[in-house]
C-alpha cells in the first residue's frame, strides 16, 4: 500500500515529475495525430483502390490482352459467389481535344458502365449520371453523341479548397482519340501511313475516383468502342482485364482461389484453342495484389512513419530515464530510510516502477485526450490557418484528399497508451535498479564513520 | 508508557545483542580506512547503553552493523542468539522493520507523507495491500496514541516540514516504535537539537527504558551519555576499558 501511496504523493509533489508528465503527453500527442492522420490516409487509400479495381482482377499487362474472355465470364456468372463481372480494355491513347493543336497522352478504360458499376466503385465515382450510370456515354447536351468520361484531374483544376469547378452540365467538347490497334500476335493492325486508330468521342461526364494519377489520366470510353479502337475485335475477341465483385458474405482470399481454381480449368480447356497462348500470361489477383504498385508505396509511408516514432519512443524513453534519474537522485535519502525500516531491494524497483506507471498513465491520458480534442477540430484549424494565413497542411490542388481523416482508431489509441506507459516502465527501470542497489548508510550517514 | 511498548519483552537478564570482534573499513580513493578494529559488545534486554566516541571514532559505523543496515569485514553479530549474517534477505527486511527500530540525528522523515503516515509507515511496509487495509483502523489508532504520548496529538496531519526539530525526532521516535521493536538504535538524537529540546528528547527515551524498552544510542558528548545505564567509548575503533 506504501508503494500506491508514495508513488502518487512523488507524482502530485515533486514538479520535476510534471516535466515527465509533459513530455510523455507531448509524445502520446504526436503519435496519435500523425499516426490517426496517416493510417486513415492509408486506410483512405487502400478503400479507393479496391473500389477502383473491384474484388479480384483476371487480367494480363500485354496490351494484346486476352481471348475467350466471353466463355470464361458464362463461367462466371453462374456461380453464386460472384456479383459482377466486368470485362475491361486497356490501353494508351492521345487525346485531341477538337479544334485543337494539343495532344495529351492518356490511357484509356473501355468499359460497360453498367457492368462496371457492379463489379467496381466506377458508378459512384461520376458526378452528372451517379444516379443513371447506362447513360454515362450519353452527354447530356446530345444523347445520341458517343460519350466519354474523362478523369476528373484531366478536366478541371480543383481549387485551393480541393473542390473542382463543376459547371451544371458537362461542357460541349469533341475530343479525337487515337492508338495504336495490336493484333493478337502484339504486331500493329494497320500497315503503311495509317498506323492509328481515331474515333471521336464526347465529354459526357467526369469520373473522381479519388487516386490521382488514375484521375489525372483516365479516360473512360464505351466497352465496343475500345475494342475497335485497340483492335480488340474480329473473329476472336479479346479484353485486357476482367474485374470481378464477390457477394459480400465471401472472403476476399476464399474468392479469389475460386476464381484461380476455375480459370486454370478453363485455361486447360481452352489449352487447343488458336489463341490459347494468350492466356497463359493471365493472372488472377485479389486488388491488393493488383494494385500492389500504387498501395506499397504508401505502406512503406507508413512503415517509415512507423520507424520514426519508434524513434520518438525512444526519445521518450531517454527523457524519462534523465527525469527519473533526477527524481531518484534526489530521493535517495528516502530509499535510504525506506530500507532502514525493512523495505526489499525489489519493492524498491516496484514502488519506482508504480511511480512511472502513474507519470506513462497521465501523461498518455493527457496525450491522448489532447490528440483527441485536435483532431476533433483538425479539419477547422486547417481551415482558419488557410483563411488566415494561406497555410495548408496538403495542398489541395496537388493531393487528392478532401477533408483530413480525423477517425481515431481504439486499437490504434490502446497500442499508444501501452507503448507509452511501456517505455516510461523501461526509462525508469535503470534508475531505479541503482536506487535499488544503494546501501541505507550510504545515503543515510555519508558524513560520519 | 504501555503503548510506547509492546508486551512481549525478554527478562533483563537475557543478552538482546551480541557483537564480537567485529572489524569494518572503507575505501577512501586509494587508502582503506579502518572504522572498526574488533568491536566486542553485549547488550542486554532492557539495557539503556551509550556508545560515546569522538567523531570519525565508528560508532555510528558499529550502530548501523548492530541494525543491519550494513554488514561488517569481520566479526559475529548476533540479535537474540542468531547471526545476522546467516539471515536471507527477508529475514533482514523484517529484522530492520520488526526487531529494531531507528532514531537518525537528522530525523530522516518522508516530506510527502504528514506525520501521522510517517509513524504508521512501517506497518505499512511490512503489509499486502489487502493486509493494509485489515489493519489499518488499528495501525492509526496505534499511531495516533504513541504521537499523544509524544506530545504531538495535534500534529498528526502536519507535514514534517512544518514541524520543529525536536518534534521531527520525536516523530522519528514514534515511528521506530511503531511495531513495538525489541531494540530502539539511536544515532545523535540530540546532535541537531537545542539542549533544552534534546533534554526533552533524552527524557522520552529514558522513559522508554524505564518501561523495559532496551536502547543503544550513539553519542559524542559525555553528558547525554550519563543519562544512559552504561556507557561504552570507542576510542579508535576499539572498545576503551
Amino acid at each position: 500500500m506504501y508503494k500506491i501511496v508514495l508513488a502518487f504523493r512523488y507524482l502530485v509533489k515533486r514538479r520535476i515529475t510534471y516535466l515527465a508528465v509533459l513530455a510523455v503527453a507531448l509524445c502520446v500527442f504526436i503519435v496519435v495525430v500523425v499516426m490517426t492522420v496517416l493510417t486513415g490516409l492509408v486506410i483512405d487509400f487502400r478503400q479507393k483502390n479496391h473500389s477502383f479495381a473491384g474484388d479480384c482482377v483476371v487480367g494480363t499487362e500485354s496490351l494484346v490482352g486476352f481471348a475467350y474472355y466471353e466463355d470464361f465470364m458464362k463461367i462466371l456468372d453462374g456461380k453464386d459467389f460472384v456479383e459482377g463481372i466486368s470485362p475491361v480494355i486497356k490501353s494508351y491513347a492521345l487525346v485531341n481535344p477538337v479544334g485543337t493543336e494539343r495532344n495529351i497522352d492518356v490511357e484509356i478504360m473501355g468499359i460497360d458502365p453498367v457492368k462496371h458499376s457492379r463489379a467496381t466503385g466506377f458508378g459512384q465515382t461520376l458526378y452528372y449520371r451517379k444516379d443513371d450510370v447506362s447513360k454515362a456515354f450519353e452527354p447530356a447536351y446530345d444523347a445520341n453523341l458517343l460519350g466519354c468520361v474523362i478523369g476528373i484531374d484531366l478536366a478541371l483544376r480543383r481549387d485551393s479548397e480541393g473542390r473542382y469547378p463543376y459547371g451544371s452540365g458537362p461542357t460541349e467538347m469533341a475530343l479525337a482519340i487515337s492508338c495504336f490497334p495490336l493484333t493478337a500476335k502484339g504486331a500493329l493492325a494497320k500497315g503503311g501511313a495509317g498506323l492509328v486508330n481515331t474515333k471521336t468521342f464526347y465529354y459526357s461526364d467526369n469520373s473522381e475516383s479519388g487516386l490521382a494519377r488514375v484521375d489525372g489520366s483516365m479516360v473512360y470510353l464505351p466497352f465496343e468502342q475500345t475494342q475497335l479502337l485497340c483492335g480488340m475485335t474480329g473473329p476472336v475477341k479479346r479484353v485486357n482485364a476482367i474485374h470481378i465483385k464477390f457477394k459480400p458474405n465471401v472472403r476476399l482470399e476464399a474468392g479469389c482461389e475460386k476464381v484461380t481454381s476455375l480459370w486454370q480449368s478453363f485455361r486447360q480447356e481452352k489449352g487447343g484453342e488458336k489463341q490459347a497462348y494468350l492466356l497463359e500470361k493471365v493472372t488472377v489477383q485479389g486488388w491488393k495484389e493488383y494494385r500492389r504498385g500504387f498501395i506499397a508505396a504508401m505502406e512503406k509511408e507508413q512503415t517509415m512513419m512507423t520507424v520514426m516514432f519508434g524513434l520518438v519512443g525512444i526519445t521518450t524513453v531517454f527523457i524519462v530515464l534523465v527525469v527519473f534519474y533526477m527524481i531518484i537522485s534526489h530521493k535517495s535519502k528516502d530509499i535510504g530510510i525506506l530500507k532502514s525500516i525493512g523495505v526489499s531491494n525489489w519493492n524498491i524497483i516496484t514502488l519506482f516502477s508504480g511511480f512511472a506507471f502513474l507519470v506513462g498513465l497521465l501523461g498518455s491520458g493527457v496525450g491522448v485526450f489532447a490528440g483527441w480534442l485536435f483532431l476533433l477540430k483538425i479539419n477547422r484549424i486547417e481551415d482558419w490557418l488557410f483563411e488566415r494565413f494561406g497555410f495548408q497542411l496538403w495542398d489541395r490542388t496537388i493531393y487528392a484528399i478532401g477533408d483530413i481523416p480525423n477517425q481515431v482508431d481504439a486499437k490504434v489509441l490502446a497500442v499508444i497508451i501501452v507503448s507509452a506507459i511501456a517505455a516510461c516502465l523501461v526509462g525508469a527501470l535503470v534508475p531505479s535498479w541503482q536506487a535499488a542497489k544503494q546501501k541505507p548508510v550510504e545515503t543515510l550517514q555519508v558524513t560520519q564513520l | 508508557m504501555t503503548v510506547l511498548l509492546g508486551s512481549d519483552y525478554m527478562g533483563k537478564d537475557d543478552f538482546i545483542l551480541k557483537a564480537e570482534g567485529v572489524y569494518k573499513s572503507y575505501r577512501m580513493g586509494a587508502t582503506e580506512v579502518k572504522v572498526l578494529k574488533g568491536v566486542d559488545l553485549t547488550v542486554k534486554s532492557g539495557e539503556f547503553v551509550a556508545i560515546v566516541g569522538a567523531s570519525g571514532s565508528g560508532k555510528s559505523t558499529l550502530l548501523h552493523i548492530l541494525g543491519a543496515l550494513d554488514s561488517p569485514d569481520n566479526g559475529v553479530v548476533a540479535f537474540g542468539g542468531r547471526d545476522l549474517s546467516r539471515f536471507s534477505g527477508g529475514e533482514l527486511n523484517r529484522f530492520r522493520n520488526k526487531k529494531v527500530g531507528f532514531v537518525f540525528q537528522f530525523y530522516h522523515l518522508l516530506d510527502e507523507l504528514s506525520v501521522l503516515e510517517n509513524v504508521f509507515l512501517p506497518v505499512m511496509v511490512s503489509r499486502s495491500v489487502v493486509g493494509w487495509f485489515a489493519c489499518r483502523r488499528w495501525a492509526e489508532s496505534r499511531a495516533r496514541e504513541l504521537l499523544v504520548q509524544l506530545g504531538l496529538g495535534e500534529r498528526a496531519n502536519h507535514k514534517p516540514y512544518q514541524l520543529s526539530g525536536g518534534e521531527r525526532q520525536r516523530v522519528a521516535i514514534g515511528r521506530a516504535l511503531m511495531n513495538e521493536p525489541r531494540l530502539l538504535l539511536v544515532d545523535e538524537p540530540t546532535g541537531n537539537l537545542d539542549s533544552a529540546t534534546g533534554n526533552g528528547i533524552l527524557d522520552v527515551f529514558e522513559e522508554l527504558n524505564r518501561a523495559g524498552q532496551t536502547i543503544v544510542m550513539v553519542t559524542h558528548d559525555e553528558r547525554i551519555a550519563q543519562r544512559a545505564g552504561r556507557i561504552i567509548t570507542l576510542v579508535d575503533g576499539k572498545i576503551k576499558n
